[in-house]
């Protein structure tokens, strides 16, 4: 068996500017190892999504990608404050974003379900005051 | 319709990715909301938006779209002009507004050629 192939990032939470940076880092290369179109984008959709609310939820974090034999994993973990309630957070529409963020185009509840949706499994292990890591899985 | 088209369509000037300009996009959506776009978008190969931040062009190459319209002459960063090249979209700006813009593309055809949305 091969290495699997990792990659790490660390996503700043100071820069709105350079969110998403990993994403593109990792779409661009999932490109070149030549997987299939239709994995790359809910990776590269899910990825980005949860990239975005470290940066405007958490103070940013990191990022984590790795690919195995039969599905691609990415682990983002932050320390920042930590959902409340899953539940709710889980709900489209809902969010806690003001209108500054808004204005940045963010901010319309739809991140967390578009994880869901986009990916085969996700798990969110948050705990307030402590931090939030979510785990996606993207069947190959 | 070829994305050369659509720059004739909406008399705008071309900021990258004349390399492209012979591809051809079937729909285009409409938005300032980047979470929309990520949410709602299926095979929309045109972002036309009055939005600027570098999170649009990330946004769209995110979505695998091809090209993204600035409206309203609104003049885009060196970083959003950057980022495109690098992504491999071509981006350009009209004078149009949204309103106008979308309604000059439907009109053309856009989005319904082959009947999707
Ligand atoms: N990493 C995180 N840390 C703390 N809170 C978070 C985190 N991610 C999401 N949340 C909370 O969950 C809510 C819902 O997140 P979701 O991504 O669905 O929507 P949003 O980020 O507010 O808007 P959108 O994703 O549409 O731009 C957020 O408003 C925020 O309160
Ligand atoms: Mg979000």
């Amino acid at each position: 068996m091969s290495e699997n192939i990792r990659f790490h990032f660390d996503v700043d939470g100071e820069n709105f500017t350079s969110a998403g940076e990993a994403s593109v880092a990792v779409k661009k290369k999932l490109r070149q190892l030549g997987y299939p179109p239709d994995v790359i984008r809910k990776v590269s959709i899910a990825m980005y999504e949860g990239e975005i609310n470290m940066v405007i939820h958490a103070d940013g974090g990191t990022a984590d990608v790795e690919v195995r034999d039969d599905e691609i994993v990415i682990v983002l973990a932050d320390h920042g404050p930590g959902i409340p309630n899953v539940e709710l957070a889980m709900q489209e529409g809902y969010s806690t974003a003001r209108d500054n963020i808004r204005a940045l185009g963010f901010g319309a509840g739809m991140g967390l379900p578009n994880m869901k949706k986009y990916t085969d499994d996700m798990v969110i292990d948050t705990e307030v005051g402590v931090g939030t890591t979510i785990t996606m899985k993207v069947n190959l | 319709m070829k994305i050369g088209k659509i720059q004739e369509l909406l008399g705008a000037q071309l900021l990258c990715g004349e390399e492209h300009l012979e591809s051809e996009v079937y729909a285009a959506c409409v938005s300032d909301m980047m979470s929309d776009v990520l949410a709602f978008v299926k095979d929309q190969g045109v972002l036309l938006t009055g939005l600027l931040n570098s999170q649009v062009i990330r946004t769209a190459n995110m979505m695998d779209m091809v090209c993204i319209v600035i409206v309203r002459n609104k003049v885009p960063t060196e970083e959003m002009v950057s980022l495109a090249e690098d992504s491999g979209l071509v981006l350009m700006r009209s004078p149009l507004r949204a309103y106008e813009a979308a309604g000059a593309l439907y009109l053309a055809g856009l989005g319904r050629e082959v009947g999707d949305e």
